[in-house]
């Protein structure tokens, strides 16, 4: 029998970057399928493309970095950012704002700053802003849900709309979305709600159109509560803590409830708020990412509880309708002070005598 | 003579105050939207930097140690105002574009360095050169620059160039290619950061691999030159 002596920490949890990875992306499966099952086979291509893109792209930087490329692509965090970047895109936007935002995520905001591991902000965020900023237009035509859109576009229109931005009868993007159910349009609930209410209607004439739900928009609830299920499966995988998505979702909740109290008539409400946009796959998937997040279990409830209230000062002060990408981008940027000051005390140092 | 040329290349490339001193980013990273902007901007620090350089050169024997920084800062705000009135008067349509920046040179940080690094040591005529040479070099980078982001934001180079030269030169407009859909973080402030970012990437690959050549160079003249300082 052979003893070997091996350095502490001696209890390993047997998780490789890659098992990380893969767990992530299952559990994102069932967000994608009830969003695919609403919005149609757009998600699915966009899916592909950032996924191309973002390999290639990975291995075109690692290249030129003189790394070995295979080691680093297969441990699937390029991936994970492609998924995390297609899901967040409008189904049928064209194709080059996915391959644009797959790039930029992948070479510049992660690898020019040394890797996985070494990047300040999340990818896949940083490259929502990116695209969002450049890209208005394209990057708020989120298509209507298919059960108010009077003819539904079959695979092969959602394919020539993405790279021809027009089907083979010539629909545009515009026009198609132009032709939903009388009363809906095409915009996101979040984005309706906040037009309504500075045109000077109550959130309760607003929701009282077509395309709201019971609980939030109308398929936007679902998506969302698909992908709060995939995150209850990551928490019960342990693959995240529970601190970040609970902060942030605590947070939100508590100041739409505050703002529900103050101004009911502006305000759409707390369940409004956690299952609309991206609030759900935000708490859970990416604010959640290891490399940006904060490290302390303290310093976690602070960037979650921050990005929480940031979102819903954003979504109900801000220009934009939804904010979980500016929220986690600018909290990236205030983890290192976070991590700073919530060091936790090492046995044998620091105490107060 | 080797002096000025020192100071050339100082100037333009191995102290260069917008790629290694990193000063007067401000303007740098605010008005390279387009090369008009750009240039229009670069010449009038240039020739700020070369009056002030002049004159703080010129008085820097009169001039108190322990006041001196209100001096330099009374001087350049003097020729600042000269080049605003200037442009008003005859660039009237780049002087609305570029707005609070032609004012803001006056607390652009490279030429109160110059000025206190350089003018304030040296004769009038070496710091108007080396006015000049930094001048030019900070002017080329905002030329570069927003030559990058033009182009990216765009597609187009010279857009503009009318207000900056006179109506002849709105054929100097080139449309390298056309979009639907204008590339808005280029033109952007935080397309200004990543620019020059690759800006100073791409000159310190360059200075690598002039030093990766120059190196084995070194390495010959290594073994006669311990003779030389024996002689010595």
């Amino acid at each position: 029998m052979k003893l070997t002596m091996a350095s502490s920490p001696h209890n390993h949890s047997h998780k490789s970057v890659n098992k990380i990875m893969m767990t992530v992306m299952a559990a994102c499966i069932p967000g994608i399928l009830v969003q695919t099952y609403y919005f149609g086979f757009g998600v699915l291509i966009q899916l592909a493309l950032a996924l191309i893109t973002a390999s290639l792209a990975e291995a075109l930087v690692l290249k030129l970095r003189g790394r070995a490329i295979w080691p680093s692509l297969s441990d699937g965090s390029a991936w994970l950012t492609a998924v995390l970047l297609a899901i967040s895109i409008p189904p049928l936007a064209p194709w080059w704002i996915t391959v644009i935002g797959a790039f930029f995520a992948i070479a510049i905001v992660k690898q020019l700053y040394g890797g996985l591991g070494f990047n300040l902000f999340n990818p896949a965020m940083a490259a929502y802003v990116l695209l969002l900023i450049s890209f208005p237009v394209q990057m708020t035509s989120w298509s209507p849900i298919q059960a108010l859109t009077l003819e539904s576009l079959s695979f092969v229109d959602q394919l020539a709309m993405i790279f021809t931005e027009s089907t083979s009868q010539g629909v545009t993007l515009d026009v198609w979305r132009a032709g939903v159910i009388d009363g809906a349009t095409g915009a996101t609930p979040l984005d309706s709600v906040k037009t309504a209410v500075s045109q000077g209607l109550t959130v309760n004439e607003a929701m009282s159109k077509q395309g709201f739900g019971a609980l939030a928009g109308l398929g936007w609830q679902y998506v969302n509560l698909a992908f709060l299920l995939g995150g209850l499966y990551l928490l019960k995988a342990k693959v995240i803590n529970w601190h970040i998505p609970v902060a942030f979702i605590a947070s939100l909740g508590l100041a739409s409830a505050i703002g529900y109290i103050i101004a009911p008539e502006s305000e759409p409400g707390t369940l409004f708020h956690l299952l609309s946009g991206g609030a759900m796959l935000g708490a859970f998937f990416i604010a959640t990412d290891p490399v940006s997040a904060s490290t302390t279990n303290l310093g976690r409830l602070i960037y979650g509880a921050a990005i929480g209230f940031t979102v819903y000062v954003i979504r109900q002060f801000g220009g934009y309708p939804d904010a979980v990408a500016f929220a986690v981008v600018i909290m990236n940027m205030a983890v290192p002070l976070i991590d700073h000051y919530t060091q936790p005390r090492t046995y044998g140092h620091g105490a107060k005598s | 003579m080797s002096q000025l040329k020192s100071l050339f290349q100082e100037g333009t490339w191995q102290n260069n105050p917008a790629l290694v001193q990193l000063l007067g980013l401000c303007p740098l990273l605010a008005v390279t939207s387009t090369v008009t902007n750009a240039l229009g901007l670069g010449i009038a620090t240039l020739l700020v930097l070369v009056g002030s350089n002049f004159t703080v050169s010129v008085v820097r024997n009169w001039v108190p140690k322990d006041i001196r920084i209100p001096v330099f800062v009374m001087i350049i705000a003097a020729f600042v105002t000269v080049i605003q009135l200037l442009m008003n008067a005859y660039t009237f349509g780049l002087y609305q574009s570029l707005g609070i920046f032609i004012p803001l040179i006056v607390t652009n940080c490279a030429i109160i360095g110059r000025a206190e690094a350089f003018a304030s040591k040296n004769s009038p005529l070496l710091s108007v050169w080396d006015g000049l040479m930094m001048g030019l070099g900070f002017a080329l980078v905002l030329f570069v620059l927003g030559a990058m982001r033009e182009l990216i934001g765009q597609g187009t180079l010279f857009d503009g160039a009318e207000l900056l030269l006179g109506n002849w030169a709105s054929v100097l407009r080139i449309e390298i290619f056309s979009f639907d859909h204008q590339f808005l973080v280029a033109i952007l402030p935080p397309g200004a950061f990543l620019g020059l970012g690759f800006l100073i990437a791409a000159k310190n690959i360059i200075d690598a691999q002039l030093k990766a050549k120059a190196a084995p160079t070194a390495e010959e003249v290594k073994g006669p030159r311990a003779r030389v300082t024996n002689l010595n």
